[in-house]
């Protein structure tokens, strides 16, 4: 009993001095300049609650020595997955006629679903090729940008300015990854990182073009085969509303919106499930595995890296320029590093490579702090918090068992 | 030429700063082999720590301005190591043996946490300190522009000076030194030979976090004004830097530090200061793609 | 006269000053067993990494020559190139699997370049159209063939990770072989395996040489291995040639003997050549 306790004070000791200067005293703004003022109670609880805290889990630990083992992976693991994957996709096409959903949960869902894109275009990057890229955000606002441009300037639809917001992005990775993916290992995530911050501040400072930090507004709204979803049609159109004989109602465009956004997400995972039984996709992984292999085995690892590169900022590209539609206005404030770090926080904690683990790190990453949102304060602090906690817990991320992309039986 | 020279001196001076941070980033990565994220939100806590126990060594303490100074350098030293301590141990030690990007992710979830909780603790607004040490000298008098070198950044420079040379004497002739290197060399190998690799580690995140701590205190004094989110662009600069100069290696973060600040500070004044950063990151990538080693790494043969 | 499948002439590699291979000239034959052998630190793995690509020798010429005619510098192509085209294979001191991916993917990924061009670039294995499905039904069978050679079969789709040390050894050389090479560069084949494996390893080698017909070039600790199987053996130390012959030659040699051995006075130290 003593050691747990001794163990305990000693944290709680160490919790109590590093919160001493940060919560014991509060900097006020006064009259006469910057002032201090004690809140000594704070410490004290801060202390309390890393002692209970440490010697309850010491305790338990003690108790239960072999609580967090995990039942070990049935062997149909694989055929599981693949049914929860069905299971998923049902839910997901069904979710805006259930009783409970309402337009704020569609449009909670909707955003949920841009991360799972982002986070399915993302893992052919870090979770297939293996290449860790801290800038992603640049692809998403390359193609939220190329969108918002396209249909301003040449006034071209949605489904015209898709496919080439798309194709920018991956010009644009294809430009970008050419001198950064000679670099080894983490210098690319470094120098991602910088192009990510390049990007944002090109785009903060070019006033001519991006509108500068006020960003552009007034973005086209999409239309579904020429059918508008604004309450009156503008020349030449029909609401969809009006086609269907519905009453006009703002639910319309927010399901819309879902399912683009689902469909979307959808193409980017059965685009990766498919690019994985690829030679492609194999030498992506097989680069991830061991490099200097792949170079004996003639594969050219620059081309390899640099098609993943550009691909998953296709993925990007279309995502951003469904951003921009639904959003109607887009700003450098939107495409900032912290949502790069999301992204990769999405596709490390799903389990580098699992496209279920992405979702089940999307609901938990992007929706819950959205249902907290009454919380704003602590939201982010309970975000990195998760992200610490998930990565200790499950260092290999929450569903990381691989199958294999063919099996000897297969083919034949 | 006047304001040319300015500009040195203040670029000197920023990029000095930078030096002090990137010392922590290449000691971290030389060793453990992990961008240490979390490493800029330790230098904007060593600002807080250093801007509240200044305050409260005078207002509280009535102490002069001298004696405030240095609690407040020492305050802050204390503080940043035992934070940077306990980041290792709660947030990165646990993984040390897992896949190589869980240590990352951990150390982004830690800055974000960081950010966040000072946001709350201190508020998210602009926190303005009114000029502790004034004056300074004026090195020449041009038509119309002077060059003045203040006593601040005379106290930055000297100081980062002081703490490097103290620095690289302790690596290359103490018993901690001898042991940080043979780590960095071979972990298992110096493991093997009784060196205790946790407390190596340690000591590590710890002066990495006290150096940072004194970048923060010399940034609060220096321009008066922080806020919970400075850290993170020192913090990728920082990186830069030790990247430029070469990862694992001291001088060369120094060095690093010191190009990225003038850099910054010639490209604000000759260019635009809005793509100051833009420079920054361009040479970078230059850099590494040119030599990818840094500018004072070792080249390294690629072991097959 | 035919030329020689792999001809190196003055072959010279330094490290900082200290030469690592030195005016190094020696030929390897197609349908041969090439050996290197040579006391450790001799030059050995960093000649394999030079006719490989891995790295670039400051002097010498390195010229493979395919029995159609085509020959390639090696000194000149980047490492990947020298597989997909000079057609040189090689496996590792210490082996370089992809570990998570399964056997039978290994051996998949070592055929990229054929799939690649079956696939076009895999656009047309996206589209899921025939041209890259009897592709793919080839390259498994080619890699069927080769599980067969290795005796791997019942393990096709584990994880390459979890094989034995042994069976990685096995699966590494049939992968290399799935790259359909003229020259087998194999980088200490048997360090690590256990007598039977050992032996095993041999009859699958040879077999390697006589039924496929290629070159192989070895390089080897392990005499037993080398002395039963090689037709040729050069011999390095301090990045020189010392001696060059067939393994009775060669076992005899007093250069030999010395290098391995070293002076006669403290001869107790080294190890014998056989």
């Amino acid at each position: 009993m003593r050691g747990p306790v001794r163990d305990a004070a000693l944290a709680a000791f160490v919790a109590a001095a590093l919160a001493l200067p940060m919560l014991g005293f509060r900097l006020v703004d006064s009259a006469s300049g910057l002032t201090l003022a004690g809140r000594f109670d704070l410490v004290a609880w801060a202390a309390g609650l890393v002692f209970a805290g440490r010697l309850g889990l010491r305790l338990l630990g003690g108790l239960l020595p072999s609580l967090p083992a995990l039942p070990a992976p049935p062997a149909r693991l694989g055929d599981m997955r693949r049914h929860a994957g069905w299971a998923l996709t049902a839910f997901a096409l069904v979710l805006p006629f259930l009783p409970f959903a309402d337009r704020n949960l569609v449009d909670k869902a909707t955003l949920v679903l841009i991360y799972v894109m982002l986070g399915w275009g993302l893992n052919i990057v870090v979770g297939l090729a293996g290449l860790l890229d801290l800038g992603f955000v640049a692809f998403y606002a390359v193609g939220a940008y190329s969108y918002a441009l396209l249909s301003q300037t040449f006034g071209l639809s949605f489904w015209v300015c898709l496919p080439l917001a798309g194709l920018f992005a991956a010009l644009f990775g294809l430009v970008l990854g050419f001198p950064v993916l000679r670099l080894r290992g983490d210098y690319i995530a470094i120098v991602t990182m910088g192009l990510g911050e390049i990007i944002r501040v090109v785009l903060q400072n070019w006033q001519d073009v991006t509108g500068g930090p006020n960003g552009i507004t007034g973005i086209e709204r999409p239309s579904l085969f020429g059918l508008s979803f604004k309450a009156t049609a503008p020349e030449g159109q029909r609401t969809f509303a009006e086609f269907f004989g519905l009453e006009f109602s703002g639910d319309h465009r927010v399901i819309f919106l879902y399912f683009l956004i689902l469909a979307l997400a959808l193409a980017t995972n059965l685009f990766t499930l498919r690019i994985r039984r690829l030679p492609v996709g194999r030498a992506w992984e097989a680069l991830r595995e061991d490099e200097i292999a792949c170079r004996s085995l003639g594969i050219n690892p620059t081309m390899v890296k640099l098609s993943a590169f550009a691909l998953g900022a296709m993925f990007a590209g279309f995502a951003g320029s469904f951003f921009a539609t639904r959003q109607g206005f887009i700003s450098p404030e939107s495409f900032t590093f912290h949502e790069s770090a999301v992204i990769l926080a999405i596709v490390v904690l799903g389990g580098m490579g699992s496209q279920i683990g992405i979702v089940l790190a999307a609901l938990l990453l992007v929706g819950l702090p959205e249902w907290f949102r009454e919380l704003q304060q602590f939201r982010m602090l309970a975000f990195g918090g998760a992200m610490v906690l998930i990565m200790l817990w499950k260092p290999a991320g929450l569903l990381s068992r691989r199958d294999p992309t063919i099996r000897l039986g297969d083919a034949g | 030429m006047e304001y040319f020279l300015q500009q040195m001196i203040n670029g000197l001076t920023l990029g000095s700063i930078y030096g002090l941070i990137a010392i922590g980033y290449t000691m971290v990565y030389s060793i453990l082999g992990m961008i240490n994220f979390a490493h800029g939100t330790i230098y904007m806590l060593g600002a807080f720590i250093s801007l509240i126990a200044y305050l409260a060594a005078t207002t509280i303490g009535g102490a002069p301005v001298v004696v405030a100074l240095m609690v407040a350098l020492f305050a802050t030293m204390a503080f940043t190591a035992l934070w940077g301590w306990t980041m290792e141990r709660v947030a990165y030690r646990p993984l040390r043996q897992a896949p190589r990007l869980a240590p990352l992710i951990s150390a982004i979830g830690v800055s974000i946490v960081l950010q966040n909780f000072v946001a709350q603790a201190q508020g998210a607004r602009v926190k303005p300190l009114p000029p502790v040490i004034q004056g300074g000298f004026t090195l020449m008098d041009g038509d119309g522009f002077s060059v003045n070198l203040s006593w601040m950044q005379i106290i930055v420079i000297v100081m980062t000076l002081a703490l490097m040379a103290g620095f690289s004497w302790m690596i290359a002739h103490t018993r901690l030194g001898r042991a940080q290197r043979a780590c960095e060399q071979d972990m298992k190998m110096a493991s093997l030979l009784g060196i205790d690799i946790d407390r190596v580690v340690s000591t590590t995140f710890v002066i990495g976090a006290a150096l940072a701590g004194v970048a923060g205190l010399m940034v609060t004094l220096y321009y008066g004004v922080i806020d919970f989110y400075i850290g993170f662009l020192a913090g990728i600069k920082a990186f830069t830097a030790a990247v430029l100069g070469g990862i694992g290696s001291l001088p060369g973060a120094m060095l690093g530090g010191l190009l990225i600040g003038l850099i910054e500070a010639l490209w604000s004044a000759y260019f635009s200061i809005e793509y100051k950063d833009v420079a920054t990151f361009g040479i970078l990538i230059m850099v590494l793609v040119f030599r990818p080693t840094g500018l004072l790494g070792r080249p390294d043969v690629e072991k097959i | 006269m035919t030329r020689p499948l792999l001809a190196v002439e003055h072959v010279g590699m330094r490290f900082g000053g200290l030469f690592a291979v030195n005016d190094l000239s020696f030929e390897a034959g197609q349908g041969e067993i090439t050996a290197v052998i040579g006391p450790n630190g001799a030059g050995k793995t960093t000649l394999f990494n030079c006719i490989t690509g891995f790295y670039k020798p400051q002097v010498g010429r390195m010229t493979l020559s395919h029995p159609d005619g085509a020959s390639f510098l090696l000194e000149r192509l980047d490492d990947h190139v020298i597989t997909r085209r000079a057609r040189v294979a090689r496996t590792f001191q210490n082996i370089r699997l992809f570990a998570k991916m399964s056997v039978l993917e290994n051996l998949m990924v070592a055929q990229h370049k054929r799939l690649m061009a079956a696939s076009l670039f895999s656009v047309a294995g996206l589209l899921g159209l025939g041209r890259y499905r009897n592709a793919e039904r080839d390259a498994v069978e080619l890699a069927r063939h080769w599980l067969e050679r290795v005796d791997l079969l019942d393990f096709a789709d584990v994880e390459a990770g979890s094989l034995p040390y042994g069976h990685q050894r096995r699966l590494e050389i049939a992968r290399a072989m799935c790259t359909g090479p003229l020259l087998l560069c194999l980088d200490e084949p048997a360090a690590g395996l256990n007598p039977r494996e050992s032996a095993e390893l041999n009859v699958l080698l040879r077999s390697i040489r006589d039924r496929d017909g290629i070159g192989l070039l070895l390089i080897e600790h392990d005499m037993s291995v080398v002395m039963e199987i090689s037709d040729r053996v050069v011999v390095l130390d301090y990045g020189r040639k010392i001696a060059e012959g067939t393994p009775a030659q060669v076992k005899g040699d007093p250069a030999v003997i010395r290098a391995y051995l070293g002076e006669p006075d403290d001869a107790e130290t080294g190890r014998p050549p056989c």
